[in-house]
């Protein structure tokens, strides 16, 4: 803990980067994801080969992913962010999939039956009532990214990563543990806050949506 | 107000086809309640759900007032159609006012308005505002649920309601007394509706005409009282059960069954409405105490005596109909042989 507190302002700066990577990366992961998922409700054949292509992506360990992606995107960010983001779309597109799958069929049907667009279906309906497994997805995608992030900063990226690579060269367990520790705190409150903000979000969405 | 002729609904599942309609033709007038029943798998959601066209009619037409479904915008004919499904298919994510709010949201009625016109219909389904409106369906028990669905369908004012077993998944108590709340309801809105069950009290209760159907095609349309009396083959009279002569007592008028009185005895005795069913005469004939003569007169709506009912004849009709034996209407319509 010694490090932590001798050089709080370190710590704050590669936890920023930190967080910084693991948003970019899970932002993009959404943008993708969500859609994707909701394309393979509508088109289900596309499930089989999105799911499997996402899933073997998965099972690529990080280190060999950014050796493979380097030659391409370079040493820096967009390496990170390109591989975080790919970690992240199986869980994301999955329990999209899985979500709106859990709709119920009668909640459904009477949405038709009022006239509802397949767009106002979507977003009154459909998304809202599936937010609180897509959001789960993001929890598990989250905190796997924060714990893979820390491997980025062998690309020279910097984040947590870098105190736990300094530490095991200079062999300062002290560093290590700060990173670890930080990390994984990091982690917990993300896990924590989206649980938080999925329960809060589900019925102000749906009714802002119906407004317009 | 809707016409369906000779529409027909042909599913392919699996590569095989099944005629779930099959050349159904029937008419809902304006402010009528029309039951649909028959055994389950007969066709009747089928050919509810082709009127607000979220099935496609294979063959036939739809027409509501006098025009083509398929030549109207789907999304306005819904709009004007209230639509209740068995199951509830309440929004979970939606508190009950919200619930009941949506299609007026959808047509973009003011904050306020909705809010009124919510409360509003919460009292008419017997569910105080003040109590349910900020509940989410999870917290309310089945029946609640579905008057909610109810009044949901009701929000915008839809002159069309389609309700498919609105009641089927509540107890047979909680069940009655939404019937009798249905009731209440359509005497003071005065909607066209079509309501689908497969529970013959049901149908008899509510019904301004029942359309019973069997493997997709319509057996009979008739008021409950021709349903009764004219079963149209063994299937109908099967399908109505053994009460077919207690359920005819609630849909016999005096009137009906009045005849020609010895002109004589005109100036006493007592003198009952034509339009009282056999039971509510019995009932007020047992409340009134014995009269004087061997009769009663029959009046029409001036309290002009049109008919006469001896005691004892009246006593006959009241053991044959209860026995199912409808020697009473085909007395009237000289068909049984019997002399009056
Ligand atoms: N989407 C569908 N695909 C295939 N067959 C269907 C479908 N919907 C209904 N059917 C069949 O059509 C027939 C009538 O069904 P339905 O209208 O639901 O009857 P009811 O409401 O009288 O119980 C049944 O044999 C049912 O299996
Ligand atoms: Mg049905």
């Amino acid at each position: 803990m010694g490090y932590l507190i001798e050089h709080p302002d370190r710590v704050f700066e590669l936890t920023k980067q930190h967080v910084e990577l693991v948003a970019i990366s899970v932002a993009f992961a959404m943008l993708i994801g969500i859609p994707v998922g909701v394309l393979i409700t509508r088109l289900r054949w596309l499930e089989g080969p999105i799911i499997g292509t996402a899933g073997i992506l998965y099972t690529v360990p990080s280190l060999a992913l950014f050796a493979i992606m380097i030659p391409y995107t370079g040493l820096g960010r967009t390496t990170v962010v390109v591989a975080l983001a790919l970690y992240s779309l199986l869980a994301i597109v999955r329990n999209t999939v899985a979500g709106i799958d859990g709709v119920p069929p009668a909640a459904l049907d009477a949405a038709r039956g009022m006239g509802m667009t397949g767009r106002q279906r979507l977003f009154i309906i459909e998304l809202p009532l599936a937010l609180p497994v897509i959001l789960a997805g993001v929890r598990i995608a989250t905190v796997a990214a924060i714990g893979i992030a820390t491997v980025a900063a062998v690309v020279g990226v910097g984040g947590l990563g870098r105190l736990i690579f300094d530490g095991m060269r200079t062999l300062n367990t002290d560093r290590i543990l700060a990173g670890a520790i930080v990390s994984s705190l990091l982690a917990l409150l993300a896990d924590w806050g989206l649980a938080w903000l999925g329960g809060y979000l589900r019925r102000d969405i749906a009714l802002a949506r119906l407004e317009r | 107000m809707i016409t369906l002729e000779g529409v027909s609904k042909v599913f392919t599942s699996h590569g095989q086809q099944v005629c779930a309609v099959d050349d159904v033709s029937f008419d809902v007038a304006e402010g009528e309640l029309v039951v649909l029943i028959g055994p389950s798998g007969s066709g009747k959601t089928t050919t509810m759900r082709m009127i607000n066209r979220l099935e496609t009619i294979s063959s036939g037409r739809i027409m509501v007032n006098g025009r083509d479904l398929r030549s109207l915008d789907v999304v306005e004919l819904r709009r004007g159609i209230g639509y209740v499904i068995q199951q509830g298919g309440l929004f979970p994510h939606f508190t009950v006012a919200d619930n009941v709010s949506v299609v007026p949201r959808l047509l973009g009625w003011s904050g306020d308005r909705r809010r009124q016109r919510a409360h509003e219909l919460l009292d008419l389904v017997g569910l105080p505002p003040d109590r349910f409106a900020d509940r989410y369906p999870r917290q309310l028990s089945g029946g609640q649920q579905q008057r909610v669905g109810v009044a949901r369908a009701l929000a915008a004012d839809p002159p069309i309601i389609l309700m498919d077993e609105p009641f089927g998944a509540v107890d047979p108590i909680t069940r009655k007394q939404l019937q009798r709340e249905l009731r209440r309801i359509q005497a003071a809105v005065q909607k066209t509706i079509v309501f689908v069950t497969h529970d013959i009290g049901e149908a008899f209760l509510l019904g301004d005409r029942i359309v019973l159907m069997s493997d997709g095609r319509v057996v009979q349309d008739a008021t409950p009282a021709d349903l009764l009396r004219h079963p149209a083959d063994p299937f109908v009279t099967a399908f109505i059960g053994e009460d077919r002569g207690v359920r005819s007592l609630q849909f016999t008028l005096l009137g009906e069954i009045a005849e020609p009185g010895p002109a004589d005895t005109r100036a006493n005795g007592v003198a009952l409405p034509g339009s009282l069913t056999i039971i509510e005469a019995a009932r007020e004939l047992g409340k009134r105490g014995p009269g004087a003569g061997a009769g009663f007169w029959i009046s029409d709506e001036e309290d002009q005596p049109t008919g006469y009912l001896s005691y004892q004849r009246f006593a006959a009709v009241l053991g044959d109909t209860i026995a199912g034996d409808h020697t009473a209407e085909h007395a009237s319509e000289g068909t049984d042989g019997i002399p009056h």
